[in-house]
């Protein structure tokens, strides 16, 4: 029987031939040039041969105080657990980590922390869905089935996410320049006061700003009739604003600095903002912005260890720490889970667990109108 | 092998190692980026390969791409020329100092060994509303209120030359530390002051540093996008973002690569401009 000799081993046996003499350097030098370019060559190929014995998964998400919530009480954890290292990177929006999964070789990127169901929508339209199978995951038993079923209808009632969060984007405020009177009589109008020139900011992700142009328009976001108007809305906007920020961490320096005194913002990063003592504001004007976030399964991950991880994280006393570390409401049902002091405060919470009173935005509109209304953004946002 | 062959074969063998580099990491990118060009974005954000012209043509006959080209190109010259003003005095106390100029170019230096986000970044909290200069400013009595510095193209400026300065002063310095000296005690002898023969002799024979320098300021300030994007307001786009906003925000990689190879070509005829006139040998010399 032979026994199986590592590369570690073969290279040791090379180097000690070519140190006794009996190998020429020509030749020891083309043959360290021929493993590693053979070596090159496999390793793409060898990520599958390993699938099986996985020793690390990655996982990308928003940064910040969300990123913090989730190494502390969900990867380190399931490290601690399973062995299985969770490697976690960051993004500033959904389109950015969409275009790099889109360069990666399969398997590189295995779970996203994506927002909206139109980001599902559009994951799964470039084939990058993978199948969950549902019993490795049985924590998806406490998930608000409503969260569940919009990502089914999208992937033909199959899965490659598991619903993890929700939140809005309302309106924040600086309670020492504006009123919680002013702010809830304005509304969405108050993004577009003249009277705050120069101290509004706004987030440059073309969805959100069409959005709030649609409510100051008084148009239903998920039905623009008058896109002309809505485009001036958002050109006023942008006249009035100081910056677009680019990121949570952007947008909390901004308010936190008082370089602006009103933006839209993420319900979460604001309720972080109001923890650190800083006199915050934040509404949700009629038909705000409420978005579900999901942990999406790419095509190419191994999926066990993903599905192991999801049932992990889905696990209520996981679920609970992590909602309460980055102040977003857990996907979990309300009915079914006792969620504690902490969650039925942060905002967009929802108690009922049916999320009647929150407006998502309709994948199959937004993402057929993605291509040309980015595109226009993109020359509005310049003066356009 | 005659011993001719093998002299002239060395040279390759020795750049063999480089030129496989850049073939690898410069020219095969280039070819897919020219590949892509051509390719044209699905609906849901996937490539359709064939040969199109719709890119090319969008890119070269849209008024907007041709403004913000224009407008990235001044901000890169207006740069470069507050580069100039601001490096050559800095350049000419180095190369003229009596001390370790080591010490001095150390200096230079340093901010290299800091991140360029990191640098950029750092005038939030020197320009910013609560940031030094307001606070100093209100402590002093001067304002009442803070002032609002950043988020414009002033910003974008001073954050171009806070990166660039350094590729300035370096250049003018080799052209000047490479002037003898005794040529303007000549010219002071024959009569000329120190001004005039700063002008009449060291400044003209500087000018090679000087372009060399400027070209590496307009380049590397018109590719910028960092920039911008940080220290610049709602409408402070410069081309690079065009090319970030249609590959990263709008998924269409085929526009992207058809607008950075016209940022390409542009920057490219003005390196090649250069090198017509006044050739590399000086970028190397200051590069080195």
């Amino acid at each position: 029987m032979t026994k199986k000799m590592d590369n570690t081993t073969r290279y040791e046996r090379l180097r000690e031939r070519y140190m006794n003499g009996d190998l020429d350097r020509r030749s020891f030098l083309g043959l360290i040039g021929a493993a590693g370019l053979a070596y090159g060559v496999t390793t793409p190929f060898a990520r599958y041969a390993n699938a099986q014995t996985v020793s690390q998964v990655r996982f990308d998400g928003w940064g910040g105080v969300v990123s913090e919530a989730f190494r502390e009480h969900a990867f380190d954890p399931y490290t601690a657990k399973t062995g299985i290292e969770v490697v976690d990177g960051t993004f500033g929006g959904g389109d950015e980590y969409l275009s790099r999964v889109k360069a990666s070789q399969e398997g590189e990127y295995n779970i996203a922390h994506l927002s909206g169901v139109f980001d599902y929508a559009r994951y799964h339209n470039l084939g990058l869905s993978a199948e969950l199978n549902e019993d490795n995951i049985p924590n998806l038993e406490f998930v608000i089935p409503k969260l569940v079923d919009v990502f089914r209808k999208v992937s033909d009632g199959k899965l490659s996410c598991v619903p993890y969060d929700y939140g809005t984007t309302g309106i924040a405020y600086n309670r020492k320049h504006i009123s919680d009177e002013e702010a809830k009589e304005k509304g969405a109008m108050l993004l577009i006061d003249e009277a705050y020139k120069g101290k509004i900011a706004g987030w440059s992700d073309w969805r959100t700003r069409l959005w709030y142009a649609a409510l100051q328009t008084g148009q239903d976001p998920n039905n623009i009739e008058d896109i002309e108007a809505a485009w001036d809305a958002v050109r006023t906007h942008r006249d009035l604003s100081l910056k677009y920020w680019g990121s949570g961490a952007e947008l909390m320096s901004l308010l936190a600095e008082e370089e602006v005194y009103v933006t839209e913002g993420w319900s979460g990063r604001i309720y972080a903002l109001q923890e650190q003592g800083h006199d915050m504001g934040y509404i949700d004007p009629p038909n705000g912005m409420g978005w579900q976030e999901c942990l999406f399964v790419i095509k190419g991950s191994p999926m066990e260890a993903c599905e192991e991880l999801l049932n992990f994280m889905l696990a209520p006393e996981t679920s609970i720490a992590v909602a309460e570390g980055q102040n977003y409401p857990p996907a979990l049902d309300p009915q079914k889970v006792d969620l504690g002091d902490k969650i039925p405060s942060l905002p967009a919470f929802d108690p009922t667990g049916t999320l009647e009173g929150l407006t998502f935005a309709d994948p199959e509109y937004w993402n057929g109108n993605e291509q040309e209304w980015s595109k226009t953004f993109g020359r509005v946002q310049k003066g356009y | 092998m005659s011993v001719e062959a093998r002299e002239a074969r060395q040279p390759w063998i020795l750049l063999s190692p480089a030129l496989t580099a850049v073939a690898l990491l410069l020219f095969v990118p280039l070819i897919f980026i020219v590949i892509y060009s051509f390719w044209l974005r699905t609906a849901t954000g996937g490539d359709e390969v064939g040969f199109f012209l719709d890119n090319w043509q969008e890119a070269l006959s849209d008024a907007f791409y041709r403004d913000i080209l224009l407008n990235t190109l001044k901000i890169a010259a207006i740069t470069t020329f507050v580069c100039a003003v601001m490096g050559y005095p800095a350049a000419y106390f180095i190369a003229r100092a009596k001390g370790n100029k080591v010490i001095l170019l150390l200096l230079l230096m340093l901010p290299f060994w800091i991140s360029y986000i990191i640098r950029t970044m750092s005038w939030i909290n020197i320009l910013g509303v609560s940031g030094a200069l307001n606070s100093v400013l209100i402590w002093l009595g001067v304002i009442g209120e803070p002032i609002q510095m950043l988020y414009n193209e002033t910003t974008v400026i001073l954050g171009l030359v806070h990166f660039l300065l350094p590729f300035m002063v370096l250049n003018v310095f080799v052209s000047l530390d490479g002037i003898d000296t005794n040529l303007e005690d000549a010219a002071n002898s024959l009569g000329a002051t120190r001004w005039q023969a700063f002008l009449q002799v060291t400044l003209p024979l500087s000018l090679p540093g000087l372009a060399a320098g400027g070209l590496l300021c307009f380049v590397l300030g018109a590719g910028t996008y960092i920039t911008p994007l940080v220290l610049g307001g709602p409408r402070d786009a410069m081309f690079a973002n065009l090319v970030f906003e249609a590959i990263i925000t709008q998924l269409n990689w085929p526009l992207g690569s058809a607008l950075s190879l016209m940022l390409l070509a542009v920057l490219g005829a003005l390196v090649l401009i250069y090198n017509r006139y006044l050739g590399m040998a000086q970028l190397m010399k200051g590069l080195g």
